[in-house]
């Protein structure tokens, strides 16, 4: 059973104004067999194309923006397309126009709260840097439903207000910089990854 | 420094406290109840933005639960008049993904003006949108005139003000750029008039279009047509109502025909990715070969 508890199903990450270099410092500092389906939610302009490919610069995992339906696949980085919310079905990336939620699509409470409901305890949630309070209520869904919640220390973050708001909606999360966010994940793989193993046999 | 923090504001989905297998029990006996009662057929709609739609639904009726919701909608019409709106997604906007628009003019428009006449089948329509955003580039193009767009939603409150061409003016800038970057050749403003608040779209675009009700979940096709727009659609079905739509497509599809998705949709996942060749790298327009 313990082995079993070791297991992540996605590791889901939530950033805004400053996203994108935080995003880049935490994804190159994962090793190059990370696992745990990884999927971000970065607020940016609709417009705004190609950061996935910004993103592939930073990282040996493989980063795709996600389509409607795609399969969650290990060693895999998904980014939420821009204009559209970003959920999970069992597997899946799900995606939908509905209207903005928090001045924002995609929304990153949408989107814990998704993983949240479907993994329950294994959805890891992690907050980074921004300057709205979106993500505090789907990290602290994320807690409810039994999974684990990493915030960005905001006093390392280069908009603190996010994080903050993250860590005071949810007193449990543990709060790291960027590069112990990094080795936290890598060491939480490590595990699922030894779980999956004996799982098997 | 202490940031000040507001308290962000809990958002509409299931209550933490909420056991979600029995949540699953009550959605399928709310749809099930849907389905039997009114013959809308909501049960094979992509779970999790489903249920977020129903929540919101309950909070804004101030029930506390999904069991409360069904007797509620299944004694009072009007109630379900309302979920029918709050389950059909219907964001939309003209020339929304110009680049798609663009896409089609300089791919799809020069096989289209080959034939004597072009039938468009636009699924899905919404408020109506992206069917006055293909009649305007098929005027431009000099090929409305044999052309006929039929414009189908399940929701027929969304039909009339398709109908009735009234869209909010502070859009008007929006679309214009939309209108520009898609590839427009003419003043947007052109196309329709202002009053007050207002933008009403001239009627002469109307003129080729047929509106009515149809509902891609249990209705099947009613014709064969050259061009079938479906964006954003499906993307609120489950996989395996995802392909039976993709198979009422494949059949209601001319060989040669064309089918144009939204911009994160994909034939991927469908056993008809086979029959289609995608008609440019970027967008998702499908030319059926087979």
């Amino acid at each position: 059973m313990t082995a079993v508890k070791e297991g992540f199903d996605i590791v889901a990450v939530g950033a805004s104004a400053g996203g994108f270099d935080a995003l880049c410092t935490l994804l190159a500092r994962l090793p190059a067999d990370f696992e745990i389906p990884i999927a971000i939610v970065q607020h940016r302009a609709k417009e705004s194309e190609g950061l996935a490919g910004l993103l592939q610069d930073c990282t040996r995992l493989r980063v795709l923006e996600a389509e409607d339906k795609e399969t969650l696949e290990r060693g895999t980085i998904y980014v939420a397309p821009p204009d559209y919310h970003m959920l999970v079905e069992e597997g899946t990336l799900a995606l939908s126009t509905e209207g903005l939620v928090g001045y924002s699509r995609p929304s990153i409470d949408v989107f814990f709260e998704s993983c949240a409901d479907v993994y329950g305890p294994r959805a890891i949630g992690v907050v980074l840097t921004g300057a709205n309070a979106d993500g505090a209520n789907g990290l602290k869904r994320i807690v409810e439903r039994g999974g684990q919640a990493l915030v960005q220390d905001p006093r390392t973050a280069e908009v603190s207000v996010m994080p903050a708001s993250a860590q005071r909606l949810v007193p449990r999360a543990r709060v790291l910089t960027l590069e112990e966010i990094a080795a936290h994940l890598a060491e939480r793989d490590r595990l699922h990854r030894r779980s999956q193993r004996s799982r098997v046999s | 420094m202490v940031v000040p923090v507001k308290r962000p504001s809990p958002l509409p989905d299931t209550p933490a406290t909420y056991a979600r297998s029995l949540e699953r029990i009550e959605v399928d006996l709310l749809l099930e109840g849907i389905y039997r009662h009114y013959g809308f057929d909501f049960r094979s709609y992509a779970y999790s933005s489903l249920k977020r739609r129903l929540w919101k639904r309950i909070f804004a009726e101030g029930l506390s639960s999904i069991s409360e919701l069904q007797s509620r909608v299944l004694h009072d019409p009007n109630m379900m008049e309302k979920l029918l709106l709050d389950l059909s997604i219907n964001v939309s906007a003209m020339f929304r993904d110009p680049a798609f628009y663009k896409c089609f003019r300089e791919k799809v428009v020069p096989v289209l003006r080959t034939y004597p006449f072009i039938r468009v089948w636009h699924a899905g329509c919404s408020t109506g949108e992206e069917v006055y955003s293909m009649a305007i580039l098929l005027e431009e193009e000099g090929l409305y005139e044999r052309a006929r767009i039929y414009a189908t939603d399940i929701n027929e409150v969304v039909l009339q003000t398709a109908r009735n061409g009234i869209y909010p003016a502070e859009r008007m800038q929006e679309y214009t750029q939309n209108y520009l970057r898609a590839g427009g050749t003419s003043a947007f403003s052109e196309y329709y008039t202002a009053k007050y608040d207002a933008a009403i779209f001239s009627e002469a675009l109307r003129r080729n279009v047929v509106y009515s009700q149809h509902n891609l979940v249990t209705d099947r096709s009613f014709s064969e047509f050259n061009v079938i727009l479906c964006r954003n659609v499906m993307i609120y079905f489950d996989r395996p109502l995802q392909e039976r739509v993709h198979t009422l497509f494949y059949e209601s599809l001319v060989p040669f025909g064309y089918l144009g998705l939204g911009s994160k949709e994909s034939l991927r996942f469908s056993k008809y990715e086979a029959c289609y060749e995608q008609v440019d790298e970027r967008e998702k327009l499908y030319r059926r070969t087979q």
